[in-house]
């Protein structure tokens, strides 16, 4: 695995970090924070893995779509260069979202906001209904209609 | 040189451990090499925090996003479908869902009934007692009384239908069509010392519960207890022939990288409908120069997947979300030929429960569902734990120029030749799709989703892989008899989905490994005559 702090040079660091929050900002009405949030950022930079390489590519193509460094570029030129990345789509957006939302959606905070205990599933696992099977009645009702072969 | 053994089987996957466990009663010299490793459930990812980020990295269905040093690379840019496997003790019934549909009796008579592929040399009534019995080895649940099935008797009871279940079971039944739960390898009660399914809804990244069937908790323990030696880290490169044209054993690399040669009596390949043809063709001597066991050329040819469409909802109410394993029930309304469709054939669909935190976010941020900025919070509120939907399994039928064949290029580690993968979708594959999205839509509708989306044929969704070694009385149009032996190499066998004839609609483990522990049982019932 690599590690986004070793790959991602400074002004990359402060893109990616920048269009995290563009991605997901934080949200007093949710009282969530977004995903340039530092503890969130660091665990994005840490955790980008194998799709590090795709994610400078991402981050390449914002720096184009801006006319510069998209970090330091001004709020509309932002906005366009990330909605014209949304657009073009492809291999470096789907990493770029992934390292954000891997991320942002495993720290305790957002996980508490959306319903879940920040655990992982295992040990203790989950409940489900066990479910209503008269459901199953008119189905059981049916006569075999798999088909006789020779 | 090491010791001969008197049966070498490849593979120690779904079929490897099957045939394996059933072979050691005899009480014969049987050693396994298998690539990868054994499996610590306690490295499983639902074991973590990051749970989900491991299943699109070091636990991903597809070897070249995996990427790990035991897996193989797969050429695969001619094919619309990727190949997913797993490498390591167990194969891939580590990663797969668990899904244990049995084939219908039709499946086996294709020819016979639609005028397409060909018929199997058996039938459904040859596999059922090997059915019922990997069944018990595997621990299935389910329940009986199916009326898309002839009678069997599931070990345990079902899963739990849960949200999802209930309310895709009543949109089923309003337009009045056949669903049932599904028979699943999970347990729902203590079984054979494996605990049960605690819902931990992370089947396809390994059980950290050992509640799911894979063959390292199931036939491996019992088969290596009876006396198998198993070896893993241990890549096969080649099957050698001796000079009156028997297999003579395999040569492989050891876990240090040195090449080894085990001779054997016999040998067996359980390697997948992949990886098989792949060592088969790589197996080139002056007297086969077109690979072992390929007088047909039928190696490699006849690559079946299943097609799989994905269909997809959206509710009002909240759904069981990332709680609970992926299986759940199952309709095989569309199951058996009807020509008014436009196709011959048909398929199975299998229901899920719903997305896991993370990928919600990433499915609903790719297809536009969930915007970027401040919408994003209440776009993935609504949409989180609030879809539930299905896979649409289409019976895939063999065509020759469906492809393994050996890259010119690529290699494994060993420098193995890569497989290539050569893969188009028929017309009828097409049409059939195109119907599953329709009725999975109306399904999804009766049910109350009020925003339907689908991928079709999924991309990633290789994950069944059959016919490259297919079974037969001709020996010109096919590469192992009717109980599995090579036509051209009377002590080697193909146990794996290789094998297959044509594909069904349906996950093929439990066929395989059914069919693999008929093939060791007539082995051991021929073995005084078993190279005649």
């Amino acid at each position: 695995m690599e590690n986004g702090d070793s790959v991602l040079t400074a002004q990359e660091q402060r893109s990616l970090r920048c269009v995290a929050g563009m991605m997901i900002p934080s949200s007093a009405a949710h009282r969530v924070p977004g995903a340039d949030d530092d503890v969130i950022f660091a665990d994005i930079l840490r955790s980008l893995g194998m799709d590090a390489a795709l994610v400078r590519d991402a981050l390449a193509a914002l720096d184009q779509l801006a006319g510069g460094v998209f970090a330091d570029a001004d709020g509309a030129r932002r906005d366009s260069a990330a909605a014209a990345l949304q657009r073009a789509g492809g291999l470096p957006l789907a990493a770029l979202t992934r390292a954000v939302a891997q991320c942002y959606y495993r720290d305790d905070r957002v996980m508490r906001s959306i319903g879940m205990e920040p655990r992982p599933p295992f040990p203790k696992g989950h409940e489900l209904e066990p479910g209503d099977w008269s459901l199953l009645d008119p189905v059981r009702a049916r006569p075999k209609f798999y088909r006789p072969a020779p | 040189m090491l010791d001969k053994v008197d049966v070498l089987i490849i593979g120690a996957g779904a079929s490897g451990g099957a045939v394996a466990w059933s072979l050691a009663e005899t009480k014969m010299r049987i050693v396994c090499l298998e690539q990868g490793d054994w499996m610590k459930p306690t490295d499983y990812p639902s074991n973590g925090r990051d749970w989900e980020a491991r299943q699109m990295a070091d636990f991903n269905i597809s070897p070249n996003r995996r990427g790990r040093a035991l897996d193989y690379p797969i050429s695969e840019d001619n094919s619309p479908i990727k190949i997913a496997n797993f490498n390591g003790v167990g194969g891939g019934t580590v990663l797969y869902a668990g899904h244990f549909p049995r084939f219908h009796p039709s499946d086996f008579r294709v020819r016979s009934l639609d005028g397409a592929g060909d018929d199997w040399p058996i039938n459904y009534d040859t596999l059922a007692p090997f059915y019922a019995e990997n069944d018990r080895m595997m621990g299935v649940s389910g329940l009986a009384g199916d009326p898309a099935y002839p009678d069997k008797q599931p070990m345990m009871p079902p899963l739990p239908l849960g949200k999802s279940g209930a309310v895709l079971a009543r949109g089923l039944n309003k337009l009045g069509w056949h669903w049932w739960p599904s028979d699943s390898a999970i347990a729902t009660a203590d079984y054979e010392g494996r605990a049960k399914c605690i819902n931990l809804g992370h089947c396809t990244s390994g059980c950290a519960q050992g509640a799911k069937a894979s063959t390292d908790i199931t036939y491996w323990p019992l088969a290596i207890r009876a006396g198998v030696e198993l070896r893993t880290r241990c890549r096969v490169r080649e099957v050698t022939v001796d000079g009156n044209g028997m297999a003579s054993g395999a040569i492989y690399y050891d876990a240090n990288g040195v090449e080894q040669f085990q001779p054997a009596e016999v040998v067996i390949m359980a390697c997948n409908g992949v990886g098989t043809p792949r060592i088969l063709l790589n197996s080139v001597s002056s007297r086969f120069p077109n690979g072992i066991a390929n007088s047909s050329g039928l190696v490699g040819k006849n690559l079946m997947f299943h097609p799989y469409a994905q269909i997809y909802g959206y509710f009002d109410q909240p759904m069981d979300g990332f709680r609970g394993p992926n299986d759940c029930i199952w309709s095989q309304q569309f199951y058996e030929t009807d020509t008014a469709r436009g196709y011959i054939r048909g398929y199975t669909f299998e229901f899920t429960r719903g997305q896991g935190p993370v990928m919600a976010a990433v499915t609903g941020l790719t297809t536009g569902r969930i915007p970027w900025g401040q919408r994003h919070h209440d776009a993935y509120r609504t949409l989180f734990t609030h879809r539930a939907g299905m896979v649409a399994i289409c019976e895939d039928l063999p065509e020759e120029h469906n492809t393994v064949t050996l890259d010119p290029v690529l290699k494994d580690s060993n420098g193995v030749p890569a497989p290539k993968i050569d893969y188009t979708l028929s017309e009828n594959s097409r049409r059939m799709l195109e119907h599953s999205v329709a009725r999975g839509t109306e399904i999804l509708r009766a049910a109350g989703a009020h925003d339907v989306g689908f991928e079709s044929p999924l991309g990633h969704g290789g994950w069944h892989l059959m016919g490259t070694a297919r079974m037969g009385t001709d020996p010109a149009r096919s590469v192992v008899n009717e109980w599995g032996r090579s036509h051209d190499v009377k002590n080697l066998f193909v146990v794996d989905g290789s094998v297959f004839v044509t594909s069904a609609g349906v996950n093929p483990t439990c066929t395989i490994q059914a069919l693999a522990l008929y093939i060791a049982d007539s082995i051991k019932q021929r073995l005084a005559t078993l190279f005649d």
